[in-house]
């Protein structure tokens, strides 16, 4: 996995509560065995016409929203399925941080699996960074997992919680199942253990 | 003496496997149930890695997602190339890996979360895992299970383990009795229209109280499986005299005296007296009305009775999402939900593809026929629940009433295979999920549950189902 470095990128606002996973990558597009080349079809429905042509008012499809790696979206973001598509789909579309109130669990553990940041602040907070993305491409806002702050086009820097064992492992792109297999001697001890206690299993 | 624990807890503290400083734990993994879709990315990755599958013993594959559930696919391959190739993917993956498998062609093939419990897999007091938000199922069991992305599908694959931190305690409580006409999807969408879709967001449900306990298991699946809708981790029931019965006896279960120390073990997993939840949520059985979604978000909960709400009903970003959902759903403020006319019925789903399910559905189908010009279908939930159907008269019932009698899958739940809405077609599903798109693109879903689909499918409109008792 690639390391999480400190970036600045266009933030796109998506106020919409509760936007899906279906609506994040459309079912016709689970089909696929490989985990690249999703983000043409991230938000698929709200982003093409039927035809495949855009549509014109969909946030990512505005010149200034384009080229967007922060999302800052309305409450309960990835909410539904278990897909790690959605985040494929975000990731390869270039997106790196999604802001909001709050995120459904397993998507919010894809992502960090997939390199991405999802960042949990108040609703204030999350209205004030709305507010800055809405001013389009000139809005850079600045992220830096390091010292866990988000800084907007004007200057003013918001701090963000992050879980230690995941902000290490963004920041060194590290192999969760490498880590793990470093745990391995427990995992033979309590698979022993409970052959014993509960050999059913 | 030790704290008072939550079942949750008590599950939790059997399964760690090493915990760090920070509280970071690996929690072992007993079930593995693993489909076509989430896993052909994690066993490529094992490949590449050269990494084998830890507990191949512990770990069950079946198709169902894509599957076609037409009764000619016995005799040919998947029409749909994309399709074909990922169950094809999981053809070879499960053989090249030695682990438990059911193709198509078997008639034990089905819904992974119907077929993981019959088959006797799923038992109580374990953690199972599938790359599947509905594996919420499970917890009718008293076991704790959760849906996961498939990078941890590949984790689990590889450690037989999880790296999870543990999440809060909330009980839901369902006190006395349930009137008629009410079922187990009634309770748990009146749950979510109470919680909203981000109420359970790091919890882990306990689902306990008079009309839970009163619940056959499959209604108890029914419960937990929608969990996920209410963004809790997983649900669960602590298991009692009905959960030891519907176990024994069923191929995975343990048998003699195994079967004898598994129970008692399994009598220890309830809630102690005094344990803390951090949330509480009490409904009464008697309030519960039988109910149907209006809108895209499972939250969009209303009895049967009552009339589409406004966007000013409702506070915050919900008025915008109200106002999309209604212009989505062809819908307008005021109108009673029984004057909305459908157009397709679908009867199964993970959520209510079991026996129970069309039992109520085909009661109140029996001697009735599907309303001129529609279109019905039932898709059990697996081969051997479609044969028990046969078995016992209810194939029939739903074929002489005008219904499509399918093979098993996921199919019209979430339209991976040809079973797909049309645009602005409008469908009364047994299903989980109303977002946009997801029965089809443009299609529009109102969930309910199996006896209020065979309602629906009779009039031709969503339809209070005490109207026909």
């Amino acid at each position: 996995m690639e390391k999480f470095e400190k970036f600045s990128g266009v933030a796109a606002p998506m106020p919409l509560v509760n936007i899906d996973t279906d609506m994040i990558i459309p079912k016709n597009f689970l089909k696929t065995i490989k985990r690249s080349g999703l983000g043409v079809h991230a938000f698929a429905e709200m982003r093409y016409n039927q035809d495949g042509s855009e549509v014109a008012d969909f946030v990512l499809n505005q010149p200034a929203y384009r080229d967007a790696q922060i999302l800052v979206a309305g409450d309960n973001f990835g909410c539904g399925s278990s897909r790690e598509h959605a985040p494929w789909a975000l990731a390869d579309f270039g997106i790196k941080v999604v802001v909001s109130t709050s995120f459904a669990d397993i998507f919010f553990n894809n992502c960090f699996k997939n390199g991405m940041l999802p960042i949990v602040l108040p609703q204030e907070q999350v209205d004030l960074l709305m507010k800055d993305a809405e001013k389009g491409s000139n809005a850079r806002m600045d992220v830096d997992l390091e010292s866990q702050t988000i800084t907007t086009s004007e200057g003013e820097v918001i701090s963000f919680e992050v879980d230690a064992f995941k902000k290490h492992c963004l920041l060194n792109g590290l192999d969760d199942i490498g880590l793990t297999l470093e745990n391995a001697s427990s995992i033979d001890a309590y698979e022993a253990k409970m052959s014993a206690q509960r050999p059913w299993v | 003496m030790t704290a008072p624990k939550t079942l949750y807890d008590k599950i939790w503290d059997a399964h760690v496997a090493h915990e760090s400083e920070d509280g970071t734990c690996l929690l072992y993994i007993d079930r593995h149930l693993v489909h076509e879709v989430t896993s052909p990315q994690a066993f490529e990755g094992l490949r590449m890695t050269g990494r084998s599958v830890r507990a191949p013993e512990k770990t069950i594959a079946v198709p169902d997602h894509n599957v076609p559930t037409t009764t000619d696919r016995a005799s040919g391959v998947i029409e749909n190339e994309e399709s074909r190739i990922q169950v094809e993917a999981l053809d070879k993956n499960a053989k090249e890996f030695g682990v438990h498998y059911y193709p198509v062609s078997d008639v034990r093939q089905g819904i992974v979360h119907i077929v993981g419990p019959e088959q006797g897999w799923t038992l109580p007091g374990m953690t199972v895992v599938c790359g599947d938000s509905h594996t919420a199922t499970h917890g009718a069991f008293g076991a704790l299970a959760h849906g996961i992305g498939t990078s941890e599908v590949e984790h689990v694959l590889a450690t037989q383990t999880l790296i999870q931190k543990k999440s809060k305690n909330m009980k839901v409580e369902i006190t006395g009795k349930l009137r008629p006409g009410v079922t187990a999807k009634d309770i748990t969408l009146s749950v979510i229209g109470e919680t909203g879709t981000g109420g359970g967001t790091g919890y882990v449900i306990e689902y306990c109280g008079e009309a839970i306990r009163d619940l056959s298991m499959e209604g108890r699946m029914t419960v937990c499986n929608m969990a996920i809708e209410g963004g809790a981790r997983a649900g669960l029931i602590a298991p009692d005299e009905k959960t030891f019965e519907y176990c024994k006896g069923r191929p995975h279960a343990p048998k003699g005296a195994a079967w004898e120390q598994a129970v008692e073990y399994w009598k220890t997993l309830f809630t102690d007296e005094g344990a803390h939840f951090d949330k509480v949520v009490t409904i009464k059985g008697e309030d519960i009305a039988p109910v149907v979604t209006w809108g895209t978000s499972p939250e969009d909960v209303l009895p049967i009775t009552a009339t589409v709400p406004a966007p000013e009903d409702f506070k915050g970003g919900k008025v915008e999402a109200a106002k999309r959902a209604l212009d989505y759903m062809g819908l307008s403020a005021g109108q009673k939900l029984t004057d909305i006319e459908i157009d397709t019925v679908f009867i199964g789903s993970c959520t209510n593809g079991r026996i129970e399910d069309l039992r109520a559905a085909a009661e109140i189908l029996k001697g009735k026929k599907v309303k001129d010009g529609m279109r019905a279908m039932v898709v059990p939930g697996s081969g051997l629940v479609r044969a028990q159907a046969e078995e016992e008269g209810l194939a029939d019932i739903f074929k002489e009433a005008g219904f499509e009698w399918r093979m098993a899958g996921c199919s019209m739940c979430l339209a991976m295979n040809p079973d797909q809405l049309s645009e602005g077609e409008r469908c009364a599903s047994t299903s989980n999920r109303n977002f946009e798109g997801r029965q089809g693109y443009k299609g529009r879903t109102h969930l309910v549950s199996p006896a209020m689909a065979a309602a629906a499918a009779i009039t031709g409109r969503l339809t209070d189902v005490r109207e026909m008792m």
